[in-house]
């Protein structure tokens, strides 16, 4: 089981109760298909990413960003047990989605780059190093059921 | 993934919007390096003080930059820029390559944090790609 200090797990809480998830899950998942575009493989139905400026004003990745994110509220619940928590998700990302585990992480650099930026001096080294041990325990768990 | 001519414009237009600062962003990335990934201290166990901010860390930060800058200026031939850095990298210094990624990372965290404006998608993809091709051209003599 993962262990999180006091400092962590308040760090995770206050991060995402400050988080405006209407601007950070769009911004997080745009600048993905952007900086990594191999990602805009799993979006063929979402129209036009055709260059930076399309993929920004796209509502269907606006929306999805949003969706992803709030994703996120379930391990920022339970700590304790993101593994368990994420199962069915993994399943859902494996099977289903055929998702590339490998995209979780990419997108996870992507949400601290954006994070980063709206918070300014205020992500210091330590709350850096905490969100993203928080991240990698959300990426290692989305890629557990694969097989 | 190499460097498009759109690449160079962009990373030429950004560093010189990001190069005043170069010594705060090379500090700031390598203290934020050494805190979250603390497998990177092994390589300055020479340095009495390893802590964020520290001279030696500011120093060094100013150095790394300065290497980036050289990168910037030989951005056309950055294998031919870096040559001896490359042997240096390769045969004094043998950083593990992995750690180029890592300290790349934390630059690009820094970028985020100081210029939240001009640290767009297409600066950011710009700048990861131009980190990247330091990183090779660094590990270019290793093996």
């Amino acid at each position: 089981m993962v262990q999180w200090t006091d400092f962590e797990r308040a760090t995770i809480q206050s991060v995402f109760e400050k988080m405006d998830y209407d601007d950070v899950g769009p911004a997080a998942l745009s600048r993905c298909l952007v900086v990594y575009p191999w990602t805009q493989r799993y979006f063929g139905n979402f129209g036009n990413l055709y260059n930076a400026a399309a993929i920004q004003g796209n509502p269907m990745v606006a929306a999805h960003g949003k969706t992803v994110l709030h994703g996120l509220d379930r391990a920022v619940k339970n700590m304790d047990d993101i593994k368990a928590t994420y199962a069915e998700l993994s399943v859902l990302h494996s099977e289903k989605l055929h998702v590339d585990p490998d995209n979780f992480r990419l997108l996870a650099d992507c949400l601290t780059i954006v994070v980063a930026a709206r918070m300014g001096a205020a992500f210091t080294a330590d709350v850096q190093g905490a969100f993203q041990k928080f991240l990698a325990v959300v990426v290692s768990s989305l890629g557990k059921q694969y097989h | 993934m190499s460097l498009t001519a759109k690449d160079k414009k962009m990373v030429k237009a950004f560093w010189a919007k990001v190069a005043g600062k170069a010594e705060d962003i090379g500090c700031d990335a390598l203290s934020r390096m050494l805190v979250v990934y603390p497998q990177t201290k092994t390589y300055f166990s020479h340095w009495k003080d390893l802590s964020p901010g520290s001279a030696p860390v500011r120093k060094h930060g100013g150095t790394i930059m300065g290497g980036i800058s050289l990168a910037v200026a030989s951005i056309d031939d950055i294998s031919a820029g870096l040559l001896s850095l490359s042997e240096l990298h390769a045969f004094q210094l043998r950083v593990d390559p992995a750690n180029f990624k890592i300290l790349s990372h934390n630059i690009l965290v820094v970028l985020a944090v100081l210029f939240p404006k001009d640290f767009n998608p297409e600066a950011h993809v710009a700048m990861d790609k131009f980190l990247a091709a330091v990183g090779r051209a660094l590990s270019e003599k290793y093996r």
